[in-house]
């Protein structure tokens, strides 16, 4: 289900250094044509539609297409992305319409406790940070 | 017109690319749960001069096997005996595995998970009636005593559109962003010129500028997922990129690795999901959580029958567990599509619909059984939509609405993985502990040599799929085992810190091999008058497909239900050994397809081994995963051991070996 880019959205992130989907892409596969200043999936056949692309894109302008080697036109599913939560629409090709929303996240971006004054104790043995007991097994092969 | 010789892209490549040096202490390579619970952890233990840095191929915030986001963590040990979570993987994984490697990461996985929570995965929990709350929803915390919702015995569930958003975070800012570096493709590991079997650096290149970098460390982490494309897909047109695994593993932990000595082992597991078709959507959730079943195309369901009990009986004490280990399941639906009895559906309409009569059966009003099936409904899309939306977009295309209709569910092709239900990898010391089986002989046979989790190159350790013999980790276990490696790095350091990593080869020698298929590229280009067809050089995309159809008609793909034989093997390995040789003459006109030729390097040096396993192992370990027409059952009293593999990046030999699987936690009860 490659992803594709509407030329009428996709302002090339300005040209700016952080092109976002080519930013995110885990494939490699979104690319900046600067001629042009729009952005492409350049290997389509090679794209896991994870659809990180189309969630991070600040103009909404990516979107997928069925891969057309299994998938029927006219269906699609879209997401938009806020900061908790993640509302998904799914249309079908006859038309049909649902939508979904789940929570992504239970903290603010950015909020995420690394422990960076956390140390620990012993290095000699194989307790790691912030546990306190480490088991061993019983129930031992004769 | 301009003729189309012209490099693909955006990004040509040149012939003289920069050359940028690094010196640090620890590198870790890799960006994905494993490589982020390291950055996590290290921190907590290194000195605060030790140099650490963390280069991965992609963007920290999604890449792995979990950029897409997932639905469920697999591994929470929770309430059960850490005991009974090695006995299942033993059980699922036919019996060879490294037990002591399996609880320990079952004493450290549950602290992974409460991170997680911590860090703002929402996880779904259970109210005081015993209804599901989705993970947003105000409820106790693991760590505060909350109930997950348990699907299968090990499993929870999530909303996982984030999670590696979430956990990339905290890895990111625990190391500092100027220690992550992105965008940069390890593609070799180093040895040490002077101190024999010991690991000294790194080289690769960057895929966003003409550079290559070469970084020198004492110790380092390879931690870069299993393969893909290794096997011919069953769709390979666009939806070759429809991987089950993320299509951007080639292989690259297992053969760096191998290529500087380490010795691996289990090569010849692989893992043939059975998934809804096509779309490669998840499964678990279907069978656990929604309590669906399979029927064949008489729409029998076959899973309970006479005859599928004693087609398991043929397997033990393997067949006899409650929860059928994952090739055995696979091979009863081989077996019912072999015989002409397919398709084989997931009956989500039985399974939905089963769940509404239960509610109006015990009188529940039409209104909030409304209510009721909403909340399903959303359930149900909610396991795509964390995490393979393709497969929701092909629910879309064809009408299915899973009510209504049931989908069809097909063994996939082969992957080779370690962290799921798949145990190839890498052979690695476990807890330097007394519990830990002390064995002679050299370190392929042993358990422990000192550092948890070092390969059996001195500072070489890996994590997640790259630990053999040591399945069932998934999601969270990986991120617990990045952990563990972590504390072990910075011990290897404080032990040898007079130890000066130098290396054999200069930087230019280093660049120049990395870019040796530009120069090929642009050497030839002028030849024809299309850039993709020319005698002197051959494409990664072409070359992938090669290796591809060698390894589906050879090496038991889906061409023949994943037979194969020693014969075929043989040949599939001559195959092999001309793939390599010509994968020297491979051209890269621009960064991407640099990055692509070296991930097609990966991928035959993987499954070479894969292929070179399975013919030295005289016998079928794995049916549903693969047969060997010569040696057809599984057979305990000869093969019960593990095959564990060793290159001599000296003299360039293989040697595979049979070596004893010692059994620590009971085998009676076996379950």
């Amino acid at each position: 289900m490659p992803s594709y880019v509407d030329p009428s959205k996709c302002d090339g992130c300005k040209g700016g250094d952080k092109t976002a989907c080519m930013y995110i892409c885990p494939n490699d596969l979104m690319v900046l044509n600067v001629e042009a200043m729009r952005a492409y999936n350049q290997e389509p056949d090679a794209c896991w539609e994870c659809y990180s692309c189309v969630k991070i894109c600040p103009q909404g302008a990516i979107a997928v297409r069925g891969y057309n080697d299994f998938v029927p036109m006219g269906g699609q599913v879209h997401p938009m992305r806020s900061s908790d939560s993640i509302m998904w629409t799914v249309k079908f090709r006859n038309g049909n319409m649902k939508r979904f929303k789940f929570p992504i996240r239970t903290t603010a971006e950015g909020a995420a406790n690394a422990y960076t004054s956390g140390k620990g104790e012993n290095l000699d043995d194989e307790r790691l940070l912030l546990e306190t007991e480490l088991k061993t097994p019983t129930m031992l092969a004769k | 017109m301009a003729l189309p010789n012209m490099p693909l892209g955006e990004l040509p490549a040149v012939t003289n690319p920069e050359i940028v040096e690094h010196d640090v202490d620890v590198l870790i390579i890799g960006g994905g749960m494993a490589a982020c619970g390291c950055a996590f952890e290290i921190k907590k233990w290194a000195p605060a001069d030790l140099k650490i840095t963390l280069v991965d191929k992609a963007s920290m915030e999604r890449s792995g096997a979990v950029a897409q986001g997932l639905s469920a963590i697999n591994t929470y040990i929770g309430e059960n005996a850490i005991e009974n979570y090695v006995k299942m993987v033993r059980n699922d994984l036919m019996g060879v595995v490294r037990e002591d490697l399996i609880y320990d990461l079952g004493r450290h996985v549950d602290e992974s998970v409460k991170l997680f929570e911590e860090w703002g995965l929402p996880i779904w929990k259970k109210d005081a009636d015993g209804n599901n709350l989705d993970g947003a929803k105000p409820a106790p915390t693991l760590r505060e005593g909350g109930e997950p919702v348990r699907t299968g015995k090990w499993q929870i569930m999530i909303n996982g559109e984030s999670y590696k958003c979430i956990v990339a975070e905290p890895a990111k800012s625990a190391l500092g962003e100027e220690n992550c570096l992105e965008r940069i493709f390890i593609v070799k590991l180093l040895l040490d010129k002077n101190v024999e079997n010991q690991i000294a650096g790194a080289v690769g290149f960057s895929t966003r500028e003409n550079k290559v970098h070469v970084f020198r460390c004492k110790t380092a982490l390879c931690a870069c997922g299993g393969a893909v494309n290794i096997f011919r897909p069953r769709s390979t047109g666009e939806g070759k990129g429809r991987a089950w695994y993320p299509v951007w593993n080639a292989g690259s932990t297992y053969t760096m690795c191998a290529q500087v000595g380490a010795t691996l082992t289990m090569m010849e597991n692989r893992f043939t999901p059975a998934r809804f078709k096509d779309g490669y959507g998840p499964v678990g959730a279907w069978f656990l959580l929604f309590k669906a079943k399979v029927q064949n195309g008489l729409g029998e369901f076959y899973a309970n029958t006479d005859a599928v009990k004693d087609e398991l009986s043929k397997f033990m004490p393997y067949g006899q567990s409650a929860v059928t280990p994952t090739c055995l399941r696979n091979h009863l639906m081989i077996n019912e599509l072999k015989e002409g009895r397919g398709p084989i559906y997931m009956a989500t309409d039985v399974a939905l619909n089963a769940f509404i009569e239960e509610r109006r059966a015990k009188g529940m009003d039409e209104k909030d059984l409304k209510k009721f099936w909403k909340h399903l409904e959303s359930e149900a899309w909610e396991d795509f939509l964390d995490m393979s939306v393709g497969q929701a977009g092909l629910w879309a295309g064809m009408n299915i609405e899973p009510e209504k209709v049931g989908s069809e569910i097909m063994p996939t092709e082969p992957y080779m993985l370690g962290s799921h239900s798949g145990c190839c990898g890498i052979w690695t010391s476990g807890p330097d502990e007394d519990w830990v089986p002390t064995v002679d002989g050299p370190r392929s046979h042993q358990y422990k040599w000192g550092y948890n989790r070092m390969t059996t190159v001195n500072g070489l350790f890996t994590a997640g799929d790259g630990v053999g013999a040591s399945g069932h980790k998934f999601s969270s276990g990986s991120h617990a085992e990045g952990r563990i490696v972590a504390k072990q790095m910075v011990k290897f350091c404080r032990d040898n810190a007079s130890f000066k990593p130098e290396l054999a080869q200069t930087a230019q020698e280093l660049a120049d091999e990395i870019y040796a298929p530009v120069k090929l590229y642009h050497e030839h280009v002028g030849a024809t008058t299309a850039s993709d067809v020319n005698p002197n050089y051959c494409k990664p995309a072409g070359l992938m497909m090669r290796l591809m159809k060698a390894t589906d008609e050879y090496g038991g793909g889906v061409a023949t239900y994943y037979m194969t034989s020693g014969k075929l093997l043989n040949i599939c390995l001559d195959l092999l050994r001309m793939l390599r040789e010509d994968a020297e003459l491979m051209a890269a006109g621009d960064l991407h397809e640099l990055m692509r030729a070296w991930e097609n390097y990966h991928r035959i040096w993987c499954v070479e081994t894969h292929i070179r396993h399975i013919e030295f192992r005289k016998e079928s370990r794995y049916p549903g995963f693969y047969y060997r027409s010569d040696y057809p059952t599984v057979d305990d009293a000869n093969w019960k051991a593990f095959v564990n593999s060793t290159f001599d990046p000296k003299s360039k030999e293989w040697k595979c070996e049979k070596v004893n699987c010692i059994n620590i936690i009971e085998t009676e009860p076996w379950i």
